[in-house]
């Protein structure tokens, strides 16, 4: 069988009792056969809340990036961004999963995904901010990744082992997505005096958002003392240490010191922009909350 | 075939299998690994390296353990109702395929079969995967991975287009000998 009648042979068939063509193709269920038992010592609510944090922001994050398909500079960048999306969803379903396993509610990843509204999303503002031009994505996508993989290369020794091992397969994931931003960050900022100065603006733009990365919410530090998350404040430093070598190899200003740390997304407190995003995120679950294809 | 620590716990596990038992487990692994990758069909999940472990239990449930490429990977509900429709071919009516998460793949799980297999479809087979300490993931700020060399003409000098190719496991380059693109799977 050539590989394109075996792709096609499995649309024509029948649904039967599967659901994998219902939202997502089967998305419902990221963890099937899973051991998820709580591990001992662990607040089966807070874990929730941690696994809705970190996977909404890369939820919004993913759908922000998937602005640029169509519209990238280059082919070659649509696809990648594409793909750095794709991991981040990936990345979400498992946690989203995972959150309705740890507080006991049975909520599968589509439950979360499209029944919350903004006021219920974890993420931080950064991952809502609008996308702005290129060099804008790359800023984001350069914080937030640099963020992210320090956060979950700690977690690859949680006291929670579903998590652990959602951490340990997106440290890769990561790293590839931090190297590309970084790619991007040394080519404009070192670039062209036009491609400098668009670089430079992007890097302003969004580092009044930085500070909250490292703002500690009472879920995080629970968790943290619980063995099973990460507390962000601990990480700031290490995380400024890799952008201002990345951002002074690119010939740009060294960064200022991160914001004032203060709690906001991870509290359910949002700019405007989340509202729209969620909008067009879920306006189709919510239309046709039965569908299949 | 994929053997698995997993799986020589399970078999041991079994108070004596009869000769018949082993055999019927034969045939359900055999026919979960001989499954096609739905992206890269010229692969089987074995040569993969993602099938885990496949198990009959007494009651005659097949248990068949698979692990995703990448979180994302879309494929991998397709891989499930794949290894499904395999395995109850082959004569079972009970079949529950699982997730394991851990250890994560990586593409050092590729078979030398598996490897063999993309070259001669024109896919430059991933190098060794990064070895990573624990700790931070250090930063390179130059491109460190080595050029694949051409799947096609076999040269070296060859150049990179995206890191990011048409799957999340493919990387896209060109041959700057015979100046064909090519696909490289990539090492993660």
């Amino acid at each position: 069988m050539s590989g394109d009648d075996h792709i096609y042979s499995v649309l024509g068939q029948e649904h039967g009792g599967d659901d994998r063509w219902a939202f997502g193709t089967g998305f419902t269920d990221a963890l099937a056969g899973v051991d998820t038992t709580l591990p001992e010592g662990v607040d089966g609510d807070d874990l929730a809340l941690y696994c809705q944090m970190l996977g909404d922001d890369a939820l919004v994050q993913a759908q922000r990036l998937v602005h640029w398909v169509t519209d990238a500079p280059e082919l070659e960048e649509e696809v990648a961004l594409a793909n750095i999306a794709l991991d981040l969803l990936g990345q979400a379903r498992l946690l989203l999963s995972r959150a309705g396993q740890a507080d006991g509610t049975g909520r599968d990843e589509d439950g979360f995904a499209y029944g919350r509204g903004p006021a219920e999303f974890r993420n931080v503002h950064l991952a809502e901010a609008p996308r702005g031009d290129f060099a804008r994505a790359v800023a984001t996508l350069l914080v937030l990744s640099t963020a992210r993989l320090a956060v979950f290369t700690r977690l690859v020794e949680s006291a929670d082992p579903v998590l652990s091992a959602i951490a340990a397969k997106a440290v890769n994931e990561l790293a590839y997505h931090r190297e590309y931003a970084v790619s991007w960050t040394l080519r404009l900022g070192d670039g062209t005096p036009y491609s400098h100065e668009r670089m430079a603006a992007a890097v302003a733009d969004v580092w009044p958002l930085t500070g909250e990365l490292f703002a500690a919410h009472p879920v995080e530090a629970r968790l943290a003392a619980q063995g099973a998350g990460v507390d962000p404040s601990a990480l700031a430093d290490e995380v400024h240490g890799v952008l201002a070598q990345v951002l002074t190899t690119a010939t740009l200003a060294a960064p200022a010191p991160f914001p004032e740390p203060a709690v906001a997304g991870r509290d359910g407190r949002h700019t405007p922009d989340l509202a729209p995003l969620l909008d067009e995120l879920q306006r189709v679950a919510r239309e046709h909350p039965e569908a299949t294809w | 075939m994929v053997t698995t620590a997993h799986e020589t716990g399970r078999a041991a596990a079994h108070a004596g299998p009869t000769a018949g038992d082993r055999t019927a487990a034969e045939r359900a692994r055999a026919a979960a690994a001989a499954v096609a990758d739905p992206e890269l069909p010229m692969l089987t999940l074995a040569d993969l390296g993602i099938l885990r472990g496949v198990d009959l239990d007494r009651d005659g449930t097949v248990q068949v353990w698979i692990t995703p490429t990448y979180s994302g990977c879309p494929a991998l509900a397709e891989m499930r109702a794949d290894v499904d429709r395999a395995v109850r071919s082959a004569g079972f009516d009970r079949v529950r395929v699982r997730m394991a998460l851990s250890p994560a793949w990586t593409t050092d799980w590729i078979t030398e079969e598996g490897r063999a297999k993309l070259a001669e479809h024109g896919i430059s087979p991933p190098g060794r995967a990064p070895r990573r300490a624990p700790g931070p993931v250090p930063l390179t700020l130059l491109p460190t991975r080595t050029a694949p060399r051409c799947p096609l003409c076999g040269a070296a000098d060859t150049e990179e287009l995206s890191r990011f190719g048409a799957t999340s496991c493919k990387s896209l380059h060109r041959c700057r000998s015979c100046l064909e693109p090519f696909e490289h799977v990539k090492e993660i």
